[in-house]
């Protein structure tokens, strides 16, 4: 569904890319693990076509990456919700169904809008308010119902559990899960936080220096004999991985 | 050298940045006319540009046209000239300092605000939402605040104008003892089409750097609460400076050549 082949990215003289193969299958739910800084994001980025690799190949679903084509049918949740503060909830998660080649009636979009609310345990009477007046855990679950408002096939997820408490981020794990299970679709996390690993990923892939350093499925990962994995996963300070002190 | 290499490289990464504003006007004119269009957020644009502006443009045309025409009146009296204050008021006003105080005031009041709006949706990785969302940045954020920006300010000029004349008038004949009539058909007379002309078109040039200004800084951002401030900073100097530099070119082209 989605292949990343040899792909290298540069920031001047900080190579955050050097070669990164990765493929996710359709219907699956890959998350890269790896520090801060070993470029996940930039990962993610390369993907989304916001930013360009230097070299390398991407391709969607079988072709190379046609934007356009490939955000039609894609949601994403930010790490931090990034909801428009100058819209209600409702207008935020129907963003795609008010206007461009998705656009809907407005009371269409509306009743979708609060059924995504629905979905995701937040009730209609939270559709009126705007993003502000909401807690952490809420605005990431609106950022959810946005990811999922138009039924893409294709979601990422960028640190969905960070600040928020465990309870809440176990919410979300379930709910990502859920969600991913119910709609069948292909799903790339970016996380830091284990517990989220085991609880969304079919499959695991390790980035460190540039490269992915060990790949497979979650079941694995516990006895992959890959250090730079084990180091990661048990948090040790000794390792492969030099931690910055 | 050293020195002289410094000035170099600031007159370079000068040039660079009008490069990049000017490449950033040519796309931003070019989705003007590509759709698709977002009507609401236009509408929400010219009202926020242009009808919350009138409080701010209208207390500064009025006092600056009563001080013109107490300076006018001082200054004329030492060579027995105070009749003339209608006819300076009114080409003070019109030509000069009913546009570019009503763009600066824009630069204050609107540059700064799109700055500031659009660099907290960077940092806040709202622009990147828009692009996930399918919608560009450009046509949604842009292209709605240039234009009305380019819609509003020369009817902000207009209007700042007409009350700057006003306040002319009403200090004139309220405390100076000009006669009404008489000072409002002098103005009257006086004014020609091309000052209206000159005034209007300042107006939509003024209008259109300012938001396009504040629109470049928001998008090109640094990051954080540093990288706000410095957007909102830059965009007001900056667009103040092209308020003013504009001015001296389109006062030159349309009174001196």
């Amino acid at each position: 569904m989605i292949k990343m082949e040899g792909v290298t990215k540069s920031f001047g003289s900080n190579h955050v890319l050097k070669g990164l193969d990765l493929e996710i299958a359709r219907g699956t739910s890959m998350v890269i693990i790896g520090g801060s800084g070993t470029g996940k994001s930039i990962a993610l980025k390369c993907i989304l076509g916001l930013v360009t690799p230097d070299a390398g190949r991407i391709t969607v679903a079988g072709g190379t990456s046609d934007r356009d084509a490939f955000l039609a049918r894609f949601g994403m949740l930010f790490q931090g919700g990034a909801l428009f503060d100058s819209l209600p909830v409702w207008q935020n998660v129907a963003f795609r169904l008010l206007r461009g080649s998705l656009a809907k009636p407005r009371a269409e979009a509306r009743e979708i809008a609060i059924h995504k609310l629905r979905r995701v345990g937040l009730g209609a009477d939270v559709a009126d308010r705007f993003p502000s007046e909401l807690s952490g855990g809420m605005q990431k679950r609106v950022g959810l119902a946005r990811a999922i408002a138009a039924d893409p096939e294709i979601i990422f997820f960028d640190e969905p559990t960070t600040g928020l408490d465990p309870i809440m981020a176990g919410v979300i794990n379930a709910l990502i899960r859920e969600i991913v299970t119910e709609m069948g679709a292909t799903a790339m996390t970016i996380t830091h936080d284990m517990t989220s690993v085991r609880a969304i990923a079919d499959n695991v892939a390790m980035l460190h220096d540039g490269v992915i350093q060990w790949s497979g499925p979650v079941a694995d990962i516990d006895h992959s004999g890959n250090a730079h994995l084990d180091q990661f996963i048990h948090g040790r300070a000794e390792g492969p991985i030099q931690p910055l002190r | 050298m050293t020195i002289l290499a410094a000035i170099g490289r600031s007159v370079l990464a000068l040039l660079a940045s009008v490069g990049r504003v000017f490449i950033f006007a040519v796309q931003a004119l070019s989705h003007v006319v590509r759709p698709p269009f977002y009507h609401k957020e236009l509408a929400a644009a010219l009202l926020n540009i242009g009808w919350l502006s009138l409080p701010v443009v209208g207390l500064t045309a009025i006092f600056t046209g009563g001080a013109l025409a107490l300076q006018i009146y001082a200054g004329g009296a030492r060579f027995n000239a105070e009749a003339v204050v209608p006819q300076i008021v009114a080409i003070g006003m019109v030509r000069e300092l009913g546009p570019v105080l009503v763009g600066l005031m824009i630069a204050a009041r609107v540059t700064s605000s799109i700055a500031a709006e659009i660099a907290t949706m960077k940092v806040t990785e709202q622009i990147d939402a828009l692009i996930t969302l399918s919608t560009h940045p450009m046509k949604y954020l842009t292209v709605p605040r240039v234009l009305a920006a380019l819609i509003s300010v020369p009817v902000l000029v207009a209007v700042g104008d007409i009350i700057g004349v006003f306040g002319g008038y009403a200090v004139a004949t309220g405390t100076l003892g000009f006669n009404p009539a008489a000072y409002i058909k002098n103005t009257v007379d006086f004014l020609e089409p091309l000052d209206i002309i000159s005034s209007l078109t300042k107006g939509a040039v003024f209008g259109f750097a300012a938001a396009l200004i504040g629109c470049y800084f928001g998008m090109h951002s640094g990051r954080g609460a540093m990288g706000v401030g410095a957007a909102t900073k830059g965009s007001v100097e900056a667009a103040a400076m092209v308020i003013l530099a504009a001015n001296f070119v389109l006062t030159g082209v349309f009174f001196t050549l």
